[in-house]
């Protein structure tokens, strides 16, 4: 049988100087005002990210040409404490319905003004699946351990 | 940056489909070419950037070059979105810290 790949999620935390409720305001209500325009896909450039306050809502780019990029959807929306994103982007680099990669912030308040933010993004070993994955896969099985080590020890460090 | 180059060398659909053709196995230029709608120093060509990203890796079998996925290239993905993620979230800090200067200035607080 294949190995399982199985990438380390990635995480970070950090505190802002705001409340919960306003640290999670910036974040959804406020995405298009701090989301990197580097940060898009689409042939146009972006003119802003976009959350829709709700579970179920769009989270997607908004392009300069008026097109939108779906990046994923809101799969918990709990202000001020917790947002669970759906991230559809694949390895590939394109949308895909098909694909769920988690990302989730939890905001815990600190002493005064202060949140702490703790951001996970995970389940990132699904980027690797899709038309061409299963086949990657495969040609591991035909003698690709080492490699696969060599790719464990990559993601994990 | 590699992991820029591994998105933008996917972006293309002839060569994600080299790329795809290879995740069934080793194979030949000539072998892969051989396939394919296109000819055989555009292959070529695609694997060359797709080396350049590090997605492929080659080795000479006598006088035919034999490309392979390289998995560490997926590694690089985790790493290129490490590094995303990075630079998205130094943005939300400094959008609530700014916020937070402002608030300073203007006294009535967080409340329209």
């Amino acid at each position: 049988m294949s190995q399982m790949i199985k990438p380390a999620p990635i995480v970070k935390s950090f505190t802002v100087p705001a409340n919960p409720a306003k640290a999670f305001a910036v974040f959804t209500d406020g995405h298009g005002r701090w989301w990197p325009k580097t940060h898009s896909i689409g042939d146009s450039p972006l003119k802003e990210g976009v959350i829709e306050p709700r579970v179920g809502g769009r989270w997607y780019g908004l392009l300069e040409d008026g097109t939108e990029n779906m990046w994923g959807d809101v799969l918990a929306w709990e202000p001020p404490s917790r947002l669970v994103l759906a991230w559809r982007i694949s390895g590939h680099w394109a949308y895909d319905p098909n694909l769920l990669t988690e990302i989730e912030v939890r905001f815990t308040p600190q002493s005064d003004g202060v949140t702490r933010v703790d951001f996970e993004h995970r389940n990132l070993e699904r980027l690797g699946e899709g038309e061409g994955a299963m086949q990657i896969r495969n040609s591991m099985d035909d003698g690709w351990g080492l490699i696969l080590d060599h790719y464990i020890a990559a993601v994990a460090g | 940056m590699t992991n820029v180059k591994a998105f933008a060398a996917l972006a293309d659909p002839t060569r994600r489909e080299v790329f795809e053709r290879l995740s069934r196995g080793p194979r030949a230029v000539g072998d892969l070419a051989h396939d394919m709608p296109v000819s055989r120093p555009a292959v070529s060509q695609h694997l060359k950037v797709l080396k350049e990203a590090g997605l492929v890796t080659d080795r000479p079998d006598g006088a035919r070059r034999v490309y392979q996925i390289d998995p560490r290239g997926l590694g690089q993905i985790r790493a290129w979105l490490d590094q995303f993620w990075d630079v998205a979230l130094d943005a939300f800090k400094a959008e609530v810290e700014r916020q937070a200067a402002k608030a300073q200035d203007e006294p009535e607080g967080d409340n329209p």
